[in-house]
Protein backbone atom coordinates (compact mmCIF):
# COMPACT_ATOMS: atom_id res chain seq x y z
CA UNK A 1 0.00 0.00 0.00
CA UNK A 2 1.17 3.27 -0.91
CA UNK A 3 0.14 5.92 1.66
CA UNK A 4 -0.51 9.64 0.24
CA UNK A 5 -0.57 8.82 -3.31
CA UNK A 6 -2.74 10.77 -5.45
CA UNK A 7 -6.53 10.00 -6.14
CA UNK A 8 -6.64 7.25 -8.46
CA UNK A 9 -7.92 8.69 -11.32
CA UNK A 10 -11.11 6.52 -13.08
CA UNK A 11 -11.93 6.82 -16.56
CA UNK A 12 -15.39 5.61 -18.10
CA UNK A 13 -13.73 2.13 -19.52
CA UNK A 14 -11.76 2.34 -16.11
CA UNK A 15 -15.65 1.91 -14.84
CA UNK A 16 -16.80 -0.60 -16.65
CA UNK A 17 -13.97 -2.86 -16.61
CA UNK A 18 -14.25 -3.00 -12.66
CA UNK A 19 -17.97 -3.14 -12.90
CA UNK A 20 -18.94 -5.31 -15.71
CA UNK A 21 -16.28 -8.25 -15.56
CA UNK A 22 -16.81 -8.98 -11.87
CA UNK A 23 -18.67 -12.47 -13.05
CA UNK A 24 -18.27 -14.55 -16.47
CA UNK A 25 -14.98 -13.81 -17.28
CA UNK A 26 -14.00 -14.99 -20.73
CA UNK A 27 -12.53 -18.16 -20.30
CA UNK A 28 -10.88 -18.13 -24.00
CA UNK A 29 -7.88 -18.27 -24.83
CA UNK A 30 -7.73 -14.79 -25.12
CA UNK A 31 -10.01 -13.45 -22.68
CA UNK A 32 -8.51 -10.14 -22.47
CA UNK A 33 -8.84 -9.55 -26.05
CA UNK A 34 -12.58 -10.50 -25.47
CA UNK A 35 -12.97 -8.14 -22.78
CA UNK A 36 -11.11 -5.28 -25.11
CA UNK A 37 -13.56 -5.59 -27.75
CA UNK A 38 -17.09 -5.37 -25.66
CA UNK A 39 -14.75 -1.81 -24.40
CA UNK A 40 -13.74 -0.90 -27.65
CA UNK A 41 -10.11 -0.47 -26.78
CA UNK A 42 -7.32 -3.34 -27.74
CA UNK A 43 -6.32 -5.60 -25.65
CA UNK A 44 -2.63 -4.40 -25.26
CA UNK A 45 -4.91 -1.33 -23.30
CA UNK A 46 -7.00 -3.40 -21.38
CA UNK A 47 -3.60 -5.20 -20.02
CA UNK A 48 -2.01 -1.70 -18.75
CA UNK A 49 -5.55 -0.82 -17.45
CA UNK A 50 -5.46 -3.76 -15.26
CA UNK A 51 -1.95 -3.28 -14.28
CA UNK A 52 -2.36 -0.43 -13.20
CA UNK A 53 -5.71 -0.75 -11.14
CA UNK A 54 -3.85 -3.58 -9.59
CA UNK A 55 -1.00 -1.50 -8.59
CA UNK A 56 -2.95 1.22 -6.92
CA UNK A 57 -4.81 -1.30 -5.22
CA UNK A 58 -8.44 -0.93 -6.80
CA UNK A 59 -8.20 -4.54 -8.09
CA UNK A 60 -7.25 -7.05 -6.16
CA UNK A 61 -7.00 -10.06 -8.92
CA UNK A 62 -8.59 -11.24 -11.85
CA UNK A 63 -9.39 -14.37 -10.66
CA UNK A 64 -12.04 -17.19 -8.90
CA UNK A 65 -13.88 -16.19 -5.95
CA UNK A 66 -13.71 -19.49 -4.16
CA UNK A 67 -16.70 -21.31 -1.77
CA UNK A 68 -14.89 -21.57 1.57
CA UNK A 69 -14.05 -24.93 2.51
CA UNK A 70 -14.75 -26.96 4.82
CA UNK A 71 -12.18 -28.19 7.44
CA UNK A 72 -12.01 -28.38 10.78
CA UNK A 73 -14.96 -26.44 12.82
CA UNK A 74 -15.73 -22.55 13.01
CA UNK A 75 -17.79 -20.07 14.63
CA UNK A 76 -18.77 -16.43 15.17
CA UNK A 77 -17.86 -15.40 18.74
CA UNK A 78 -19.10 -12.22 20.21
CA UNK A 79 -18.87 -10.40 23.75
CA UNK A 80 -20.06 -7.62 25.77
CA UNK A 81 -17.09 -5.88 26.75
CA UNK A 82 -17.04 -3.11 29.16
CA UNK A 83 -15.35 0.15 27.07
CA UNK A 84 -12.28 0.37 29.61
CA UNK A 85 -11.35 -3.42 29.13
CA UNK A 86 -12.03 -3.38 25.46
CA UNK A 87 -8.36 -2.84 24.45
CA UNK A 88 -6.77 -5.56 27.33
CA UNK A 89 -9.74 -8.01 26.56
CA UNK A 90 -9.09 -7.93 22.42
CA UNK A 91 -5.59 -8.56 22.93
CA UNK A 92 -6.13 -11.42 25.38
CA UNK A 93 -8.56 -13.04 22.37
CA UNK A 94 -5.62 -12.47 19.60
CA UNK A 95 -3.22 -14.15 21.41
CA UNK A 96 -4.93 -17.41 20.26
CA UNK A 97 -4.04 -18.93 17.15
CA UNK A 98 -7.36 -20.22 16.19
CA UNK A 99 -8.58 -16.45 16.44
CA UNK A 100 -8.51 -14.98 12.54
CA UNK A 101 -10.86 -11.51 12.56
CA UNK A 102 -11.30 -9.40 15.44
CA UNK A 103 -13.21 -6.31 15.37
CA UNK A 104 -14.98 -3.86 17.42
CA UNK A 105 -18.36 -3.11 16.55
CA UNK A 106 -20.88 -0.55 17.64
CA UNK A 107 -23.07 -2.46 19.84
CA UNK A 108 -23.19 -3.63 23.46
CA UNK A 109 -21.78 -6.85 21.97
CA UNK A 110 -18.75 -4.52 20.92
CA UNK A 111 -15.93 -7.42 20.46
CA UNK A 112 -16.50 -10.33 17.36
CA UNK A 113 -14.09 -12.36 16.52
CA UNK A 114 -14.42 -15.32 14.10
CA UNK A 115 -12.16 -18.91 15.44
CA UNK A 116 -11.19 -21.76 13.38
CA UNK A 117 -9.75 -24.80 14.75
CA UNK A 118 -9.25 -28.28 13.86
CA UNK A 119 -12.59 -29.40 15.48
CA UNK A 120 -15.69 -28.09 17.38
CA UNK A 121 -13.77 -29.84 21.43
CA UNK A 122 -11.01 -27.45 20.46
CA UNK A 123 -13.21 -24.14 19.78
CA UNK A 124 -15.44 -25.31 23.13
CA UNK A 125 -11.53 -25.21 24.87
CA UNK A 126 -10.95 -22.09 23.43
CA UNK A 127 -14.14 -19.96 24.17
CA UNK A 128 -14.39 -21.41 27.70
CA UNK A 129 -10.45 -20.12 28.04
CA UNK A 130 -11.11 -16.93 26.93
CA UNK A 131 -14.66 -16.89 29.20
CA UNK A 132 -12.42 -18.12 32.17
CA UNK A 133 -9.56 -15.17 31.87
CA UNK A 134 -11.83 -12.74 31.21
CA UNK A 135 -14.88 -13.47 32.97
CA UNK A 136 -17.09 -12.32 30.05
CA UNK A 137 -19.45 -14.97 28.24
CA UNK A 138 -18.55 -15.52 24.46
CA UNK A 139 -21.39 -15.78 22.74
CA UNK A 140 -21.08 -19.15 20.11
CA UNK A 141 -22.65 -18.11 16.75
CA UNK A 142 -21.56 -20.98 14.42
CA UNK A 143 -22.89 -20.54 10.86
CA UNK A 144 -26.00 -22.73 10.16
CA UNK A 145 -26.97 -21.70 6.60
CA UNK A 146 -25.32 -19.40 3.85
CA UNK A 147 -27.52 -17.74 1.35
CA UNK A 148 -25.73 -15.25 -0.31
CA UNK A 149 -25.32 -15.95 -4.29
CA UNK A 150 -22.19 -13.86 -5.14
CA UNK A 151 -22.94 -11.80 -8.00
CA UNK A 152 -19.79 -9.65 -7.90
CA UNK A 153 -20.32 -5.56 -6.07
CA UNK A 154 -21.80 -3.25 -8.24
CA UNK A 155 -20.41 -0.14 -8.14
CA UNK A 156 -21.66 3.25 -8.10
CA UNK A 157 -19.87 5.96 -9.60
CA UNK A 158 -22.05 9.58 -7.99
CA UNK B 1 -30.65 -21.19 -7.44
CA UNK B 2 -30.02 -23.57 -4.89
CA UNK B 3 -29.44 -22.89 -1.42
CA UNK B 4 -26.11 -23.46 0.32
CA UNK B 5 -26.74 -24.94 3.85
CA UNK B 6 -22.98 -25.96 4.19
CA UNK B 7 -19.55 -25.37 3.29
CA UNK B 8 -18.21 -27.74 0.56
CA UNK B 9 -16.09 -30.55 1.13
CA UNK B 10 -12.16 -30.04 0.50
CA UNK B 11 -11.78 -30.43 -3.35
CA UNK B 12 -11.49 -34.21 -4.01
CA UNK B 13 -9.89 -34.02 -7.84
CA UNK B 14 -6.06 -33.40 -7.10
CA UNK B 15 -5.82 -31.62 -10.32
CA UNK B 16 -8.69 -29.55 -10.03
CA UNK B 17 -6.99 -28.45 -6.14
CA UNK B 18 -3.72 -27.74 -7.51
CA UNK B 19 -5.44 -25.65 -10.54
CA UNK B 20 -7.60 -23.62 -8.07
CA UNK B 21 -4.21 -23.00 -5.99
CA UNK B 22 -2.59 -22.19 -9.08
CA UNK B 23 -5.30 -19.27 -9.84
CA UNK B 24 -6.58 -18.21 -6.59
CA UNK B 25 -3.84 -14.93 -6.00
CA UNK B 26 -5.10 -14.03 -9.80
CA UNK B 27 -4.54 -14.79 -13.50
CA UNK B 28 -1.52 -13.58 -14.96
CA UNK B 29 -1.86 -10.19 -16.69
CA UNK B 30 -0.21 -11.39 -20.21
CA UNK B 31 -2.84 -12.17 -23.59
CA UNK B 32 -2.81 -16.21 -22.84
CA UNK B 33 -3.06 -16.48 -19.23
CA UNK B 34 -4.53 -20.18 -19.21
CA UNK B 35 -1.92 -20.88 -21.28
CA UNK B 36 0.76 -19.60 -18.47
CA UNK B 37 -1.39 -21.67 -15.67
CA UNK B 38 -1.46 -24.63 -17.81
CA UNK B 39 2.15 -24.80 -18.61
CA UNK B 40 2.88 -24.62 -15.13
CA UNK B 41 0.81 -27.25 -14.12
CA UNK B 42 1.70 -29.83 -17.48
CA UNK B 43 -1.61 -29.81 -18.94
CA UNK B 44 -3.37 -28.37 -21.97
CA UNK B 45 -4.44 -24.93 -21.78
CA UNK B 46 -8.34 -26.50 -23.44
CA UNK B 47 -8.13 -28.64 -20.29
CA UNK B 48 -7.81 -25.58 -18.29
CA UNK B 49 -10.41 -23.64 -19.75
CA UNK B 50 -12.68 -26.59 -19.43
CA UNK B 51 -11.84 -27.48 -15.73
CA UNK B 52 -12.12 -23.99 -14.55
CA UNK B 53 -16.22 -23.96 -16.52
CA UNK B 54 -16.89 -26.70 -14.57
CA UNK B 55 -15.51 -25.61 -11.16
CA UNK B 56 -17.71 -22.86 -11.93
CA UNK B 57 -20.75 -24.58 -13.00
CA UNK B 58 -20.60 -26.65 -9.98
CA UNK B 59 -20.27 -23.85 -7.47
CA UNK B 60 -16.83 -24.18 -5.91
CA UNK B 61 -16.03 -21.16 -7.50
CA UNK B 62 -19.00 -18.69 -7.05
CA UNK B 63 -18.05 -16.12 -9.63
CA UNK B 64 -14.59 -15.79 -11.82
CA UNK B 65 -13.54 -12.33 -13.09
CA UNK B 66 -12.34 -8.67 -11.68
CA UNK B 67 -12.49 -8.82 -7.53
CA UNK B 68 -12.31 -5.37 -6.47
CA UNK B 69 -11.33 -3.61 -3.32
CA UNK B 70 -14.58 -2.64 -1.44
CA UNK B 71 -12.19 0.25 0.35
CA UNK B 72 -10.02 1.55 -2.31
CA UNK B 73 -13.11 2.61 -4.29
CA UNK B 74 -14.70 4.51 -1.45
CA UNK B 75 -17.03 2.46 0.28
CA UNK B 76 -15.64 2.97 3.22
CA UNK B 77 -18.36 1.78 5.65
CA UNK B 78 -20.07 -1.17 6.45
CA UNK B 79 -22.03 -2.87 8.79
CA UNK B 80 -23.75 -6.24 10.48
CA UNK B 81 -27.20 -6.20 10.08
CA UNK B 82 -28.68 -8.73 12.19
CA UNK B 83 -32.48 -9.66 11.99
CA UNK B 84 -34.33 -11.15 14.32
CA UNK B 85 -37.00 -13.90 12.59
CA UNK B 86 -39.43 -16.53 13.54
CA UNK B 87 -37.65 -19.43 12.30
CA UNK B 88 -39.91 -20.64 9.55
CA UNK B 89 -39.01 -17.38 7.83
CA UNK B 90 -35.41 -17.61 7.60
CA UNK B 91 -34.67 -19.21 5.07
CA UNK B 92 -36.95 -17.43 2.62
CA UNK B 93 -36.06 -13.94 4.20
CA UNK B 94 -32.09 -15.22 3.59
CA UNK B 95 -32.07 -15.96 0.26
CA UNK B 96 -33.98 -12.65 -0.73
CA UNK B 97 -31.49 -10.69 0.91
CA UNK B 98 -28.57 -12.11 -0.02
CA UNK B 99 -29.47 -11.49 -3.65
CA UNK B 100 -29.98 -7.84 -2.83
CA UNK B 101 -26.81 -6.74 -4.81
CA UNK B 102 -25.40 -5.26 -2.21
CA UNK B 103 -25.44 -7.21 0.58
CA UNK B 104 -22.47 -9.28 0.45
CA UNK B 105 -23.21 -11.98 3.23
CA UNK B 106 -25.87 -13.80 4.53
CA UNK B 107 -26.05 -16.40 7.17
CA UNK B 108 -28.55 -17.97 9.41
CA UNK B 109 -26.59 -18.30 13.22
CA UNK B 110 -28.40 -19.81 16.57
CA UNK B 111 -30.05 -16.89 18.54
CA UNK B 112 -28.56 -16.97 22.14
CA UNK B 113 -31.86 -15.80 24.23
CA UNK B 114 -32.07 -13.77 26.28
CA UNK B 115 -28.97 -11.89 25.23
CA UNK B 116 -29.19 -12.18 21.48
CA UNK B 117 -32.52 -12.74 19.60
CA UNK B 118 -31.13 -12.38 15.64
CA UNK B 119 -30.79 -15.21 13.82
CA UNK B 120 -29.99 -14.07 10.28
CA UNK B 121 -26.64 -11.85 9.94
CA UNK B 122 -26.19 -9.92 6.53
CA UNK B 123 -23.34 -7.58 5.82
CA UNK B 124 -23.90 -4.34 3.84
CA UNK B 125 -21.29 -2.22 2.77
CA UNK B 126 -21.60 1.72 1.25
CA UNK B 127 -19.82 4.58 0.68
CA UNK B 128 -20.56 6.21 4.37
CA UNK B 129 -22.99 5.70 7.20
CA UNK B 130 -25.73 7.49 5.91
CA UNK B 131 -25.40 5.55 2.47
CA UNK B 132 -25.56 2.42 4.70
CA UNK B 133 -28.03 2.96 6.43
CA UNK B 134 -30.30 4.14 3.38
CA UNK B 135 -29.52 0.24 2.03
CA UNK B 136 -30.88 -0.95 5.26
CA UNK B 137 -34.35 0.65 4.64
CA UNK B 138 -34.13 -0.02 1.03
CA UNK B 139 -33.61 -3.93 2.37
CA UNK B 140 -36.38 -3.61 4.68
CA UNK B 141 -38.73 -2.83 2.25
CA UNK B 142 -38.18 -4.90 -0.75
CA UNK B 143 -37.95 -7.47 1.26
CA UNK B 144 -41.06 -7.06 3.65
CA UNK B 145 -38.83 -6.21 7.10
CA UNK B 146 -40.67 -3.44 8.23
CA UNK B 147 -41.66 -4.26 11.83
CA UNK B 148 -39.13 -6.97 12.23
CA UNK B 149 -35.94 -6.30 14.92
CA UNK B 150 -33.09 -5.73 13.53
CA UNK B 151 -29.43 -4.02 14.64
CA UNK B 152 -27.19 -2.07 12.57
CA UNK B 153 -23.25 -2.82 14.07
CA UNK B 154 -20.93 -1.01 12.44
CA UNK B 155 -17.70 -1.67 12.36
CA UNK B 156 -14.87 -0.01 14.73
CA UNK B 157 -11.41 -0.79 15.09
CA UNK B 158 -9.77 -3.68 13.65
CA UNK B 159 -7.86 -5.64 16.68
CA UNK B 160 -6.71 -8.59 13.90
CA UNK B 161 -7.27 -9.23 9.90
CA UNK B 162 -5.83 -12.79 8.69
CA UNK B 163 -7.38 -14.91 5.81
CA UNK B 164 -8.90 -18.13 7.65
CA UNK B 165 -6.82 -21.11 7.50
CA UNK B 166 -8.04 -23.29 4.73
CA UNK B 167 -6.08 -26.36 3.01
CA UNK B 168 -6.95 -25.43 -0.31
CA UNK B 169 -7.76 -21.57 -1.47
CA UNK B 170 -8.54 -19.07 0.87
CA UNK B 171 -11.66 -17.31 0.52
CA UNK B 172 -12.07 -13.33 -0.05
CA UNK B 173 -15.12 -12.46 1.92
CA UNK B 174 -13.84 -12.13 5.19
CA UNK B 175 -16.87 -12.99 7.81
CA UNK B 176 -17.21 -9.96 9.51
CA UNK B 177 -16.39 -7.83 6.80
CA UNK B 178 -13.31 -5.01 6.78
CA UNK B 179 -12.66 -2.04 9.29
CA UNK B 180 -12.89 1.36 8.60
CA UNK B 181 -9.13 1.87 9.80
CA UNK B 182 -7.70 1.32 5.91
CA UNK B 183 -9.90 3.34 4.04
CA UNK B 184 -8.43 5.17 1.97
CA UNK B 185 -10.35 8.67 2.13
CA UNK B 186 -11.91 10.72 -1.34
CA UNK B 187 -8.80 9.81 -3.15
CA UNK B 188 -11.08 8.52 -5.77
CA UNK B 189 -11.84 10.88 -8.50
CA UNK B 190 -13.91 10.48 -11.83
CA UNK B 191 -12.93 11.47 -15.04
CA UNK B 192 -14.45 12.32 -18.10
Amino acid sequence: MRPNRAPLLLDEVDRRLLNDFQRDFPLTERPYAAVAERLGVDEAEILRRLERLSSAGAVSRVGPVLRPQRVGASTLAAMAVPAERLAEVAELVNTFSEVNHNYEREHRFNLWFVLTAADEERLAEVIEEIEGRTGIEVLDLPMLAEFHIDLGFPLQWT
Amino acid sequence: MDMKTNDSPAIADPIDAALLAAVQGGLPLSPRPYAVIADALDLEESEVLVRLARLTDSGTIKRFGVVVRHQELGYCANAMVVWALPEERVGEVGRRLGSLPFVTLSYRRPRRLPDWPYNLFTMIHGRDRAAVLALVEEAKDRCGLQGVECAVLFSGQRFKQRGARYVAPSVDTPPLGVAGSRCPGPRLALSR
